[in-house]
């Protein structure tokens, strides 16, 4: 088998393919950034909770229009945003702090998700739901998860400055910009958008894959943001076109083995990055000044 | 530069209830430099949370003379602040000029000279491409305080500036809140060093969670009232009552 039919011959040969590829690109340009700024803001396992939440909408919206994915977005879409607000509101007005609240509300909509699929689908229809069918990624799908990427940046280029510095120094922020709430909000809701995204390629389950794994490798690598974010990006990128190769050749799953290649790349990261096991125990000569 | 007052009128600031500054009352001149000091868990920290408008105080008023949070400029304490954040140098001190970039304007010329100006006058030229993560402590806080400049504030609030810092770069930040205080901006800083005080601060505000005492430093600081000070604050009753005084009669 030459380079050119390993790596290329499978996306000139098949639409489905190209389809995959082209979503894995969408998605990766939209949750490469909001999963290093969830690292960022320490929410990694409240984008995860997340992603649990779309669990019932979206079973709802397959419950009503079966597995499209636009029907199945608007329902993951009110989910997702559901779960944020109320956990948003419970952990300011109780004692229980925002990721305690995320925890309950998540647990909650994966059993009524689970139980909803399974009041009409089959145990494949809720496959599909909890682990996605990136290869049955259509035209339709493949706009609004571009549409998803598209809007996904635009909102970030707006709220890029003030969740940073907020991130970086809450104390300053609220004193200087105020209206700390609102990014917090618009920041839920691009998580959210993105989590909506993902399920059709990855699965409500792993969904976040494509979002955390990059963001945490690229934390190993790079040292700035803009810089972070590309690398995220890149490695989101690449983990999907690898995981598609792999699915193709080996005849196995794609959402597992893309979220698979990503955790390699991470596990590499850990291994080797800048700021990895190996260059953090290894002596290396120090400099002069 | 002409300072603003800040005047607070019988001012609570409480956690569940419980109040961490208990009826303060009292005015920061315009062009004053005030030390507030206290032990730990007086509601220093809390009471400039307050003033800057992070925290509201259940019963009373902070009078800023009209100037919004923003005019304000505020320096939280280290611990509040994520130094391993993958932001460098310049971009920290740039947050200063947040009163003309707000979200979306962009950087001009002149704000970026400015920021490179503000890192030669805390002795960091040339740092700001450095990654703030790569700082010691003491750089750090040098830039916490070039952001200050850059900020351009009439009433600067500093909390815990010189914590962990140490003894030369506390003489340079020194200098500049003496220049602050020289150009007329009204300074307000949270400080432990009692010799600091007194060296550098002409007036000072006495913290327990009450007001213990107000004015010229030496007379805050007088012995009996630093005995007062420490008894009240380790004075914590389980059982406290509702607090009856009514709004308005502070001493």
């Amino acid at each position: 088998m030459t380079l050119y039919n390993a790596l290329v011959e499978p996306f000139v040969e098949f639409g489905f393919m190209r389809r995959a590829l082209t979503a894995c690109l969408a998605l990766s340009i939209g949750s490469g950034p909001i999963g290093v700024l969830l690292l960022l803001r320490r929410m990694s396992l409240i984008g995860d909770a997340m992603s649990h939440a779309v669990l019932p909408g979206a079973a709802v919206g397959f419950l009503f229009a079966g597995l499209s994915l636009p029907a199945m977005g608007v329902g993951g879409l009110v989910a997702g945003l559901a779960v944020a607000l109320l956990s948003g509101l419970v952990s300011r007005t109780t004692e229980l702090r925002e990721d305690a609240s995320f925890a309950g509300f998540y647990l909650a909509s994966l059993a009524a998700g689970v139980l909803i699929v399974s009041l009409r689908g089959s145990n494949i229809d809720l496959l599909h739901v909890l682990f996605g069918t990136i290869l049955a990624v259509d035209a339709q799908a493949l706009y609004v998860v571009a549409g998803i990427a598209s809007v996904t940046l635009l909102i970030l280029a707006v709220v890029y400055r003030p969740l940073v510095a907020e991130c970086f120094d809450p104390g300053f922020m609220r004193v200087v910009g105020g209206r700390g709430s609102l990014y917090h909000l618009l920041f839920l809701f691009l998580v959210v958008i993105n989590l909506v995204a993902g399920f059709q390629a990855l699965g409500t389950l792993m969904a976040v894959g494509l979002m955390m794994l990059p963001a945490a490798a690229a934390r190993l690598w790079a040292t700035t943001l803009p810089v972070l974010t590309v690398v995220a990006a890149g490695i989101a990128f690449a983990s999907g076109f690898i995981g598609l190769i792999v699915s193709y050749h080996l005849g196995v799953a794609s959402g597992p083995a893309i979220v698979l290649v990503a955790s390699l790349f991470y596990v590499l990261s850990i291994v080797a990055g800048r700021g990895g096991m190996v260059r953090r125990h290894l002596p290396r000569p120090h400099l002069t000044g | 530069m002409k300072g603003t007052g800040i005047t607070l009128r019988d001012v609570t600031v409480a956690y569940d209830r419980r109040p961490a500054v208990h009826h303060v009352e009292g005015a920061f001149e315009p062009g004053s430099l005030t030390a507030v000091v206290g032990p730990n868990g007086a509601g220093k920290s809390t009471l400039l949370k307050a003033i800057v408008g992070a925290l509201k105080p259940v019963s009373g008023v902070v009078d800023r003379a009209g100037l919004r949070s923003r005019d304000l400029g505020y320096l939280p304490q280290a611990a509040e602040i994520d130094r391993s954040f993958p932001l460098t140098v310049a971009d920290t001190v740039l947050l200063g000029a947040w009163r003309r970039t707000g979200a979306l304007r962009g950087v001009d010329q002149a704000t970026g000279k400015q920021a490179r100006e503000a890192l030669s006058a805390v002795g960091l030229e040339g740092f700001g491409r450095r990654a703030v993560g790569a700082l010691s402590a003491g750089q750090f806080q040098r830039v916490l305080f070039a952001r200050l400049l850059l900020q351009d504030a009439a009433v600067i609030l500093l909390d815990e500036p010189f914590t962990a810092i140490d003894a030369r770069t506390t003489r340079d930040l020194l200098d500049l809140v003496h220049r602050w205080h020289n150009e007329g901006r009204t300074v307000i800083t949270v400080l432990h060093d009692f010799e600091q005080v007194r060296a550098h601060c002409p007036q000072a505000l006495l913290l327990a969670r009450e007001q213990i005492a107000w004015g010229n430093t030496d007379t805050v600081l007088a012995p009996a009232n630093l005995l007062r000070a420490r008894a009240m604050a380790e004075n914590w009753d389980e059982n406290a009552a509702i607090c009856e005084q009514p709004a308005g009669t502070a001493a």
